[in-house]
């Protein structure tokens, strides 16, 4: 029985201690990141300044005088909300098809569709960009960037929705039908409030998925539609230290999306989990 | 009837007036791909003296050098017009040229286009036609910290024997203090690693190709300057020099741990550490020193709508105005004009003044040969400019730093270069 407690209190602080730690690694990058963008091009690289410096905020002026920040600000918010919703718009009824009526096929689909996520993206860059630029004439637009954010998360949309769909007993959608409940009514009366917690951490999950993309939004844009990541990929530099504004940058570009995930944390744990247990 | 006249006379003046205006707007807003370094996001600054002069509004698109040469080579491949105005390199500036993707460039009397260094008009022509012009350009020396030489009782020279710099490297490495003998590029890449690799095997009189293209990557002169450079990083270098290049070498040379370092010139005006010394890149005694060329240059894309707008801003940008109006810049300064493209900037005293370095970066430009010799049957010092170039110089840098980190000997390295070389080359259909 002491045994038992002993152990069990090593465990209480053990746990906890180890929790910690892996919090604090991760955290490591972000702290470090906040706290470089404070400092000048100068004090960022010079060991001596490692913590002891003199906080600027340089940088963050540098930032909006000369990058034009809320630009590239607007334009991810739009792109990566208007990506995000046109993605549930289109995942939600082919999820429901999937998980309350699904064919022999079914299963070969979803296959196919995650399949789409394995093909490198710079293999099709060319195409894509003489077809967007020279054909459709959509190159550079909010259109664009969000119809392809958009494709691109479209196979984890529906992957995650279906997951969440088939937890919800089919009972209940039939049960529906029997009351003369019309397709749209079981998806918005009954589908809808009851899996509002998966298709709540989808969206946010899409939504980051989406702010984050660089690899498309930096190569389909210019100036019009150009989003944070084209900011920051503008801010790397072969020759020079510029830590302090790159830093700043960064900052600013990953805040609205850290605190996002902060006040909706809930969500996203139970989303990335949903199902874990089973 | 009147007022259907004027009705349609208002809706007429109404649509030339809206068309004029858009027509107008057009020309007046040029977008510009810039690479993101020092001299380029201080352009921006300066350049708002041009917005309001002319009244032509200013888009910068300001990208990594990868991604900018993708996005670049991707929209003028495509006739696309994303870009008004491009930055192009040394490399790419007479290919693109040659292929008709970029405009010649036609400038007036007082811009005084035979103030330009040679080596960088000539590097930025085809044919003799002007197709890009130098924003700022480079060469690589030897800078090296002089207390410790001098402690040390070595001395480096211009254009010193690589045995000599060797010995210096050795006399100043002292690990145990955290200083190292000789910093160098050991980053895979055909821009990182291959840039200062290839100048080295100039210097012992190698070259990429030989008359009719083919690699010659397994030749003596190749495994003399591998074995040499492998040996010199290796046993003076820092830890981990395989993942350094330009910016990790700044980094460790500010933090006061490189004895010596050779690279671009352009270092000199951001090092920090006193006492900073310059010498002349070394030889192994041919007339090919190991000392690069490269400029970042402004060009029009060819079918540009705004070509002469474009034409306009780069003579500005890179006029001798446009100098003079950094250095009197009250962010800027002397010290942080353009350097590396016209005569004219090296006479001006309070240039000197501010840059200790004037000299010596002017004598490395106007030593770099960047012609095709006997010996070197292509243009460029430290890439050759043929548009194979940067894969064939990629998949050698791999090769180069594998025998660089140990896990390949340099004699199988240079093997597995020649043979990817080789098949890059004959997929070309040079032979």
């Amino acid at each position: 029985m002491a045994t038992i407690t002993q152990s069990s209190k090593l465990g209480n602080v053990l746990w906890p201690a180890l929790a910690w730690m892996v919090a604090l690694i991760f955290f490591f990058p972000i702290f470090w990141l906040v706290f470089t963008s404070f400092k000048t091009d100068a004090d960022a690289v010079k060991p001596e300044f490692l913590f002891s410096f003199t906080p600027t905020l340089e940088n963050y002026a540098n930032m909006t005088e000369n990058y034009d920040y809320w630009r590239f600000a607007i334009n991810s918010v739009i792109t990566s909300s208007f990506a995000t919703l046109f993605a549930l718009a289109v995942g939600v009824p082919a999820a429901y098809a999937m998980a309350f009526d699904p064919s022999r096929h079914t299963k070969d689909i979803l296959m196919w569709m995650l399949s789409t996520k394995m093909l490198p993206a710079a293999a099709v860059l060319y195409p894509m960009t003489f077809l967007t630029k020279n054909f459709l004439g959509i190159f550079d637009t909010h259109f664009l960037v969000i119809l392809v954010l958009c494709l691109i998360n479209l196979p984890i949309v529906i992957w995650m929705l279906f997951t969440y769909f088939k937890e919800i007993p089919k009972e209940i959608i039939e049960a529906g039908k029997m009351d003369g409940v019309s397709l749209w009514g079981e998806i918005k009366d009954i589908l809808i409030p009851l899996a509002w917690g998966g298709i709540a951490s989808t969206a946010l999950l899409t939504f980051i998925f989406c702010w984050n993309e660089a690899y498309w939004t930096v190569r389909l844009t210019t100036v019009d539609a150009a989003t944070l990541s084209k900011l920051i990929e503008g801010n790397r530099a072969p020759e020079g230290l510029f830590f302090g504004r790159l830093s700043a940058v960064s900052t600013a570009a990953v805040a609205p999306i850290i605190i996002l995930g902060w006040f909706c944390q809930k969500q996203l744990v139970q989303g990335l989990t949903f199902g874990a247990v089973k | 009837m009147k007022s259907l006249l004027n009705s349609a006379l208002g809706l007429a003046l109404g649509v030339a007036s809206a068309t004029v205006a858009v027509a107008d707007g057009h020309a007046k807003e040029l977008t510009i791909a810039i690479v993101n370094n020092g001299h380029m996001i201080n352009m921006q600054k300066v350049a708002e003296a041009y917005t309001e002069e002319t009244g032509v509004k200013l888009n910068w698109v300001s990208l990594e050098e990868g991604v900018l040469r993708e996005q670049v080579t991707s929209d003028t491949a495509t006739g696309g017009g994303q870009y008004d105005i491009i930055n192009i390199g040394m490399q790419e500036a007479p290919i693109w040229g040659a292929a008709g993707w970029i405009e010649p460039l036609n400038f007036g009397a007082d811009y005084d286009v035979d103030d330009m260094l040679p080596a960088m008009r000539n590097g930025l022509s085809h044919d003799g036609t002007l197709y890009a012009a130098p924003f700022y350009g480079e060469s690589s020396m030897v800078m090296y910290r002089k207390d410790l030489t001098d402690a040390a009782g070595v001395a480096i020279a211009d254009n010193d024997s690589w045995d000599n710099v060797k010995a210096a490297a050795a006399a100043i490495h002292n690990p145990d203090a955290g200083v190292y003998g000789a910093c160098l590029r050991g980053k895979p890449g055909w821009g990182d690693n291959m840039a200062f690799v290839t100048t080295v095997v100039n210097s012992f009189g190698g070259a990429w190709f030989d008359a009719d293209f083919k690699p010659q990557l397994e030749s003596d002169e190749w495994k003399a300057a591998i074995n040499f450079y492998v040996d010199l990083l290796g046993d003076y270098g820092p830890p981990g020099s395989e993942g350094n290049s330009f910016n990790e070498i700044l980094a460790l040379y500010n933090e006061g741990k490189c004895g010596m370092w050779i690279d671009a010139t352009i270092a000199a005006s951001f090092l920090t550490q006193p006492g900073v010394a310059y010498a002349q890149s070394p030889n192994a005694g041919n007339p090919v020193g190991a000392n690069w060329l490269w400029a970042w240059a402004m060009a029009v894309p060819a079918g540009s709508p705004n070509a002469a707008e474009s034409q306009a801003f780069i003579e500005w940008a890179t006029s001798k105005e446009y100098i003079k109006a950094v250095g009197n810049h009250p962010d800027f300064g002397w010290g942080k004009v353009p350097t590396g493209t016209r005569a004219s900037t090296y006479a001006i005293p309070e240039f000197q003044a501010a840059a200790p370095f004037a000299a010596a970066e002017m004598a490395a430009i106007e030593s770099a040969a960047p012609a095709a010799t006997d010996i070197k049957p292509y243009v460029g010092v430290q890439f050759a400019a043929i548009p194979e170039f940067p894969e064939v110089g990629t998949a050698v840098a791999q090769e180069i730093a594998a025998a660089l980190s140990g896990a390949k000997s340099v004699d199988e390295a240079l093997a597995a270069a020649q043979e990817a070389a080789n098949a890059i080359m004959s997929e070309a259909g040079y032979f």
